[in-house]
């Protein structure tokens, strides 16, 4: 096999070689596609937003604005828009607060270990729904008067969603049911901003049909049930 | 094998010595993430199963960390082992070593508990730092993220200063070189922000990097160990064949990676990059699997033709688990994730009951059995056993273990696509659409027929761990 004379391909400094030359020239063009991809989705600033410029991870004054998830013609899937401004939580958050906020959020996300139950852009465990879109969810167009009966309060969807967190167990939509988790109302303000600014990621079409086809099937456009 | 340190000599071999120590804590965590995982299987059927005790994100956690952890070790224990054989040098710095292993059992052992009684933290830095990080496979806490770096240098300075100084092998030259990108990556792991997208791109590194493409190469080089302690095959074949997998692993893996990045914020490119190099990662799966195959065919031919009789394996055991790895990594890591690698079906499978089933059957089927079949080299090799013979009860802990992962496997997958075709497709996600499909009949018995399943696989479990126990004693009176 050594017997470089015989053939190459039998020839282990040639594979040696070869192996070298693949894993460099692969790492390298990772490296590479590294520094692209981190420049596009590292965080927009508040001007971009004010200055309608797209960014695929928007600033986290984002929480200010509504955002939609519509399917783009020209893309052939649904992409976030950020339409008018839209108090959350009754005000507007200045740069500095948002980033707070959603520093919160994110910290709280992970010590609360969101992802060992739910998915957040698909990614975790699969006993939960995935928490993506979940501040589009129409889910909510039932929850907030509901919620909002049981404490007898007119309810915004960031205030129901905040409530929802604090006492998941109070308010269960099925037989499997999220458990209470100590979430304090600061730390529910924070994680509503962190799924707001999640919802409002470009994420190239996932998931796909996100909330149409369950208003089709609420409007019996399907015979699915 | 529990007692096999204490009862046996080893020769004055220390590398051996503490690659057992971590083989048997291995085997200790091994267990606990079967357990967690029936907890979680139970979960699923009965949502009220303890309940705002023990929820499914604690046993969830416990279960997929004990499962990296008892693998690490094993993975650390195959190398101290191999380590005198392939350098021929006892080992610089073996002492050092073993203080390594305390402290790393001792860390594992409080972050196992703070996760089990602590459980959860308020969002605070001081949360990740001391309870849980909280992202899916790292949840360690920032303190031990920092101690295993430690523990981790000290062990590859082990392994690169013996290497140095000793003979230097062509497995032992990827071993080492591997070993550097596998200790180096978790470094792409141990930041906050609060930037999610990014935050993933990085975990990913971590995640994709160690399993799809260094922690593959690692099973390469250890087959080839094996290949040439348990069958005899020839070094200068079993090395050729460990540079063309080490290429077609790191040429299709290494970008394989952006198949992850198709949904979470990152560009569109990295669906065609991602498609293309994670469809040509069962390649090398394949071609170890014909390796495997095609030398034991060879040196058992050779050895009839020479008019021996019986099996040329020295350890059938080992071989067997080692042969079980050839199938299950090109059937979990290749025909299973090739299932759903492309964006065009990703798109629906993305965070299903489908990746699920991939996870089980790659995890076992590309480490869990090569890992397996190095413990029973470790106890072939404690007892001073010449040849080490399957005995009922190891025959009893593969079948029952392979039947019961390949089970599950199969369940998880009918349930993923049921989810896929309803949730996904029919309903368009969302909270309803979820739990539409989580309650549907099928789904639901295929999470029944899981949980069996998850059984069956803790009866092999058993019968593994008492085989390990009595193997090697049983072995060394029948050969007295």
């Amino acid at each position: 096999m050594a017997n470089e004379n015989v053939s190459v391909w039998t020839s282990i400094p040639f594979w040696r070689r070869s192996a070298a030359w693949v894993t460099g020239f692969a790492t390298i063009l990772l490296i590479w596609l590294t520094f692209d991809t981190i420049g596009q989705i590292s965080m927009g600033t508040d001007a971009d937003l004010k200055n309608g410029v797209t960014k695929r991870v928007p600033a986290p004054t984002v929480i200010n604005y509504k955002i939609g998830y519509e399917m783009s013609k020209k893309r052939g899937h649904e992409v976030p828009t950020i339409g008018e401004k839209q108090p959350f939580f009754g005000k507007e958050w200045s740069p500095k607060e948002a980033a707070n906020l959603l520093h919160l959020g994110k910290l709280t996300s992970q010590a609360k270990n969101c992802m060992d139950c739910h998915t957040l852009l698909g990614n975790g465990a699969y006993y939960a729904p995935d928490l993506t879109k979940a501040w589009l969810d129409p889910a909510w167009n039932s929850m907030i008067p509901m919620i909002g009966g049981m404490i007898g309060k007119e309810l915004t969807r960031e205030e129901a969603m905040a409530e929802f967190l604090q006492h998941p167990s109070r308010y269960p939509t099925h037989a499997r049911k999220m458990p209470d988790l100590g979430i304090t109302a600061r730390e529910a303000k924070g994680l509503v901003a962190f799924l707001k600014h999640m919802s409002s990621i470009d994420t190239n079409g996932f998931p796909r049909n996100f909330s149409k086809t369950v208003d089709q099937f609420k409007a019996g456009g399907t015979n699915a049930h | 094998m529990l007692t096999s340190i204490k009862t046996n000599s080893f020769e004055g071999n220390k590398g051996k010595e503490l690659g057992m120590m971590y083989f048997r804590v291995a085997i200790i965590l091994f267990g606990a993430q079967l357990l967690m995982g029936l907890i979680a299987a139970i979960q699923f059927i009965v949502p009220g199963f303890l309940f705002e005790t023990f929820d499914f994100s604690v046993a969830r956690m416990v279960h997929i960390n004990a499962l990296v952890v008892w693998m690490l070790y094993a993975m650390i224990g195959s190398v101290y082992f191999m380590l005198t054989d392939e350098t021929e040098h006892e080992g610089v710095a073996i002492g050092l070593g073993k203080l390594a292993f305390w402290v790393l059992t001792a860390a594992v052992t409080v972050v196992v508990l703070v996760f089990i009684f602590v459980q959860v933290g308020s969002g605070t830095e001081a949360s990740i730092w001391f309870i849980n990080e909280g992202r899916e496979y790292l949840e360690a806490p920032r303190w031990a993220d920092i101690g295993i770096v430690v523990v981790v240098l000290i062990f590859y300075f082990n392994v690169f200063a013996t290497y140095m100084k000793g003979k230097k092998t062509g497995i032992m030259t990827v071993m080492v070189a591997n070993l550097m990108a596998l200790a180096g990556l978790y470094l792409a792991g141990m930041f906050f922000t609060d930037n999610i997208s990014m935050d993933q791109y990085w975990w990913w590194w971590v995640i994709h990097l160690w399993v799809e493409a260094t922690w593959e190469v690692f099973v390469g080089t250890l087959a080839a160990y094996a290949l040439i302690k348990i069958i005899g095959a020839k070094r200068e074949v079993v090395e050729m064949w460990l540079w063309i997998e080490v290429l077609m692993l790191f040429g299709s893996g290494i970008l394989g990676l952006g198949h992850h990045y198709f949904w979470i914020g990152t560009p569109e490119y990295w669906w065609e990059i991602g498609a293309l190099f994670s469809a040509l990662e069962p390649v090398p799966l394949i071609a170890m699997f014909v390796h495997v195959l095609y030398d034991w065919g060879k040196e058992q031919g050779i050895a009839k033709a020479q008019g021996q009789t019986g099996t040329v394996a020295n350890n059938t055991p080992a071989l067997s688990w080692i042969v079980t790895n050839a199938f299950g990594n090109f059937l979990g890591a290749g025909i299973w994730g090739f299932f759903h690698t492309l964006p065009q079906v990703n798109i629906y499978t993305h965070g299903s009951q489908f990746t699920a089933a991939h996870g089980h059957l790659a995890f076992f089927g590309a480490y869990a059995t090569i890992l397996i079949g190095m413990f029973y080299m470790g106890v072939q090799y404690a007892y001073g056993v010449e040849r080490l013979k399957s005995t009922f009860k190891s025959k009893m802990a593969i079948f029952l273990i392979t039947f019961g992962v390949v089970g599950m496997t199969v369940a998880l997958t009918i349930a993923g696509y049921e989810q896929v075709l309803v949730e996904r497709a029919e309903l368009g996600a969302g909270w309803n659409a979820f739990f539409v499909a989580q309650n549907l009949p099928w789904y639901v018995q295929a999470q029944l027929w899981r949980a069996i399943m998850g059984v069956v696989t803790f009866a092999g479990f058993v019968f593994l761990v008492l085989d390990l126990l009595t193997i090697g004693k049983e072995a060394k009176e029948a050969q007295a």
